[in-house]
């Protein structure tokens, strides 16, 4: 069987911040009542993390959970276990009104390091990222620029940043222009 | 720039990352009413300068619907309240009726 190729083929960018596509990512979308536990376990079953409360992110590695809405989850694992994964958790669900499906294919993941990412991101989506109101453990879905995005601090400095496959280029072509040199703002003291 | 909290997911969210959904608290009026009843379900709609709830969408976040009661001219924000509702909640209804002492909306305040 072929291999899976990430929609840039791992394209990168050195400026500001060093911009890298990653390699592809397993998600699992997850929608239903959250406060079910059926739904619960599905999740932490396969992430192995807490269940975040709104709003939040537990990642650790490549697997985690986001909370993407009052009803829906996306869950993360390695993209080669997926299939068993989706398997398991339909398995924890039962006959639970919920639904799980793999949307590994349709999304791209790009990575933000360095010093500069708060003010990166802040030049492309409307969210307020001062070090006090947007921390790590916080994960917001907005838009960069033109089109739907969610991303998250993993640590301070190093942000992911999950996106529509279709749109990987435009995605990389902002985040690379808003990073690159000489582009610098410095607005926020600490980063 | 309006800026609304989604009740949904407690972002203060700016207008462009919402989408306007229409005047609030519409009855629908489907097959076997009145014409007059479906024409004005269907066509018309209260254009207020001054208080006036509508409903929104947070498009680029969430992606729920919320209502929110706001003042057209001055943009000035009473509240946002889940969409699960036929009018709006007392505590949004007071601060309204606190800063605007006869507003005249429909039937609701």
């Amino acid at each position: 069987m072929s291999d899976p190729i990430s929609a840039l083929n791992g394209a990168r960018f050195d400026g500001l911040v060093q911009v890298t596509e990653m390699p592809p990512q397993g998600m699992i979308t997850l929608r239903g009542d959250l406060a079910s536990v059926a739904i619960k376990n599905a999740a932490t079953g396969i992430a192995g993390v807490d269940m975040p409360g709104q709003r939040g992110v537990h990642c650790v590695g490549e697997k985690g959970i986001c909370w993407m809405s009052p009803d829906e989850l996306l869950v993360l694992c390695p993209y080669a276990e997926v299939g068993v994964a989706l398997a398991s958790m339909h398995k924890t669900l039962g006959k639970d009104h919920a639904l799980a499906v793999d949307v590994s294919d349709a999304r791209a993941v790009f990575q933000l390091q360095g010093a500069a990412v708060r003010e990166v991101i802040a030049k492309l989506a409307p969210v307020d990222m001062d070090p006090a109101q947007f921390t790590p453990g916080e994960i917001r879905r907005t838009r960069l620029a033109q089109v739907p995005a969610a991303f998250w601090l993993r640590e301070e400095g190093l942000v992911q940043v999950i996106c529509f496959r279709s749109v990987a280029g435009y995605v990389f072509d902002l985040l690379t222009g808003a990073a690159t040199p000489g582009g610098e703002v410095g607005v926020f003291a600490a980063g | 720039m309006l800026i609304l909290t989604c009740p949904c997911c407690g972002i203060a969210a700016e207008e462009t990352e919402l989408h306007a959904g229409g005047e609030a608290h519409l009855k629908r009026f489907g097959p076997g009413s009145s014409d007059e009843d479906f024409e004005g379900y269907l066509f018309q709609r209260e254009n207020a300068k001054g208080v006036h709830f509508e409903r929104w969408r947070h498009s680029s976040g969430c992606g729920k619907w919320f209502h929110a009661a706001r003042c057209t001219t001055t943009l000035e924000v009473f509240g946002t309240y889940p969409a699960q509702t036929t009018e709006p909640p007392q505590d949004i209804k007071d601060a309204i009726t606190a800063k605007r002492p006869a507003p005249r909306w429909r039937d609701i305040a």
